[in-house]
């Protein structure tokens, strides 16, 4: 479970929340451009400080301004998908699959086993050896999350994951972040501008304007027509 | 008042533009290559590698690869994570640190040397207590080696800069998420990427070091298989053995034209993004 109340003073106004996301459970972020979504996610992932707050993974602190703790960005456990896949262009599949766990010191084997059990699991195993500068947009995104599920994170934050991805892609990366959450019971927070996408992944939405959670809810409590962005 | 012209007028100017274009650009070309091409003509082929074997060739042919080689690897091994650190922070000064970066490619390379030999040399400001320890600098080999990093290493560090500049943070971002300690991040993740350019810079400082002339005779001196490098040899050779002068020159030409393939063909690779 992620718990999370953050304050941060940024250029334009203070961004102010708090967040709780559940074990198995997929919080939408959306909001505007400039909201404040991406922001949040970087000071959950330790990428940014906050002014104040406290960040907690299942009940371990990984960042409390009073209590002056903050744990670096690498020993949060965090799968952290960005819109620009960022998949490293310059290794293979299996080698960006794998990168997390040689970078936590896992023995060889298990990096093997590991690696090839979330190539199956995300339908990209036949692209093992492939470069990855080759990929298509649909692929790259799979390599990416992939990439982020291996190192078992506590907790998994997609950040536009669907943008540039043709309706095929899209369909079939859903179905694969909705499949890993509900396997690994994890937390996920994904941030989105689409109303169609918090439909089919999340399961609790809120949105975000200026820094502030304006409105929350079960997705089912939402009129779609109402509140799309 | 209407203005026409005829389709042969039309056709006319547009074949004098042609014509102008090209004179202009055939007067650029030969502007630069005659000097070039003169130099082979100078010599024969026999000649030529006859000349190749003289110690005098061999010495400073020699001390020039060795010392420009020696200063590319201090470069790159200082230089790349300098660049590195200098655009990821923000620190009191960096504009400032900036300019210095950029200073040597402006500043009169003799200038250069003389400001070494005020700090370096036997009465310098640094120089007088080295030389306290025994530690000579100006006049040295290491003259030559620290000549060449001050007038050359703008290059790289200019390419540098403008690569990590230029490459996508999330790329950073992710390898961090994943685990990887920042040192683990630059090796693994931001040197693989911007290879193609640094080995462009490389390329290109190696070849600013080899052909370095002002600032090595007046901080290093002018002393055969000590600082006597290939470009001073040619200077010397121009009143002693004049074909040992031509032989040095034609090899700088050859060398210099190698580094500008190489750089060419290295800088068709752009940083990737993510």
């Amino acid at each position: 479970m992620l718990e999370a109340t953050i304050q941060k003073a940024l250029r334009d106004f203070t961004l102010d929340l708090s967040l709780r996301v559940d074990d198995g459970s997929v919080l939408a972020l959306m909001g505007e451009n400039g909201a404040g979504k991406s922001t949040t996610l970087n000071i959950i992932a330790g990428l940014l400080v906050p002014d104040s707050g406290t960040i907690r993974f299942n009940g371990t602190v990984v960042f409390d301004e009073k209590a002056g703790i903050n744990i670096p960005v690498e020993d949060r456990r965090i799968g952290y998908v960005f819109q620009r896949s960022a998949v490293f262009p310059h290794m293979t599949v299996e080698d960006n699959v794998a990168f997390g766990l040689r970078a936590r010191g896992c023995d060889p084997a298990l990096v093997k086993n590991k690696v090839s059990r979330w190539l199956d699991c995300l339908n990209i195993s036949s692209l093992a050896p492939v470069k990855a500068a080759g990929l298509s947009g649909g692929q790259k995104q799979r390599v990416a999350l992939a990439r982020a599920l291996a190192t078992e994170p506590a907790l998994l934050m997609l950040d536009e994951p669907f943008g540039g991805l043709d309706m095929e892609s899209t369909r079939s990366v859903k179905d694969a972040i909705r499949q890993c959450i509900t396997d690994l019971k994890i937390p996920c927070i994904l941030v989105t501008h689409h109303w169609e996408d918090a439909m089919d992944v999340g399961d609790r939405v809120s949105t975000i304007q200026k820094g502030r959670i304006t409105r929350e809810g079960e997705l089912g409590d939402w009129e779609f027509s109402q509140h799309a962005t | 008042m209407t203005m026409s012209t005829s389709p042969h007028a039309g056709k006319f100017r547009t074949k004098l533009a042609c014509i102008g274009a090209g004179v202009l650009v055939l007067a650029v070309a030969l502007y630069l290559i005659l000097p070039i091409i003169a130099l082979f003509f100078r010599t024969t082929p026999d000649l030529f590698f006859e000349t190749l074997r003289d110690p005098a060739v061999i010495s400073a042919l020699t001390l020039s690869l060795t010392t420009s080689i020696i200063s590319l690897v201090i470069v790159i091994l200082v230089g790349t994570p300098f660049a590195y650190l200098h655009c990821r922070n923000q620190y009191p000064g960096k504009v400032i640190v900036d300019t210095i970066i950029d200073l040597p490619l402006v500043l009169p390379p003799a200038v250069a040397g003389f400001a070494l030999l005020v700090l370096y040399g036997r009465m310098g400001l640094i120089g007088k207590y080295a030389s306290l320890f025994g530690i000579t600098f100006a006049f040295t080999t290491l003259a030559v080696i620290m000549a060449q990093i001050f007038v050359a290493s703008p290059f790289y560090l200019r390419q540098a800069k403008s690569l990590f500049d230029q490459l996508d943070p999330a790329y950073e971002m992710t390898a961090r998420t994943l685990g990887a300690s920042p040192f683990r991040v630059f090796a693994r993740v931001v040197v693989p990427l911007t290879a193609g350019g640094l080995v462009s810079g490389a390329v290109m400082t190696f070849g600013r070091a080899l052909g370095e002339f002002g600032a090595t005779i007046m901080f290093a001196g002018n002393m055969p298989g000590v600082s006597q490098t290939m470009p001073l040899a040619v200077y010397v050779n121009l009143n002693g053995d004049f074909n040992v002068g031509l032989t040095i020159a034609i090899l700088l030409v050859l060398i210099s034209f190698a580094i500008m393939i190489a750089v060419r063909l290295l800088a068709t690779r752009e940083v990737p993004h993510a």
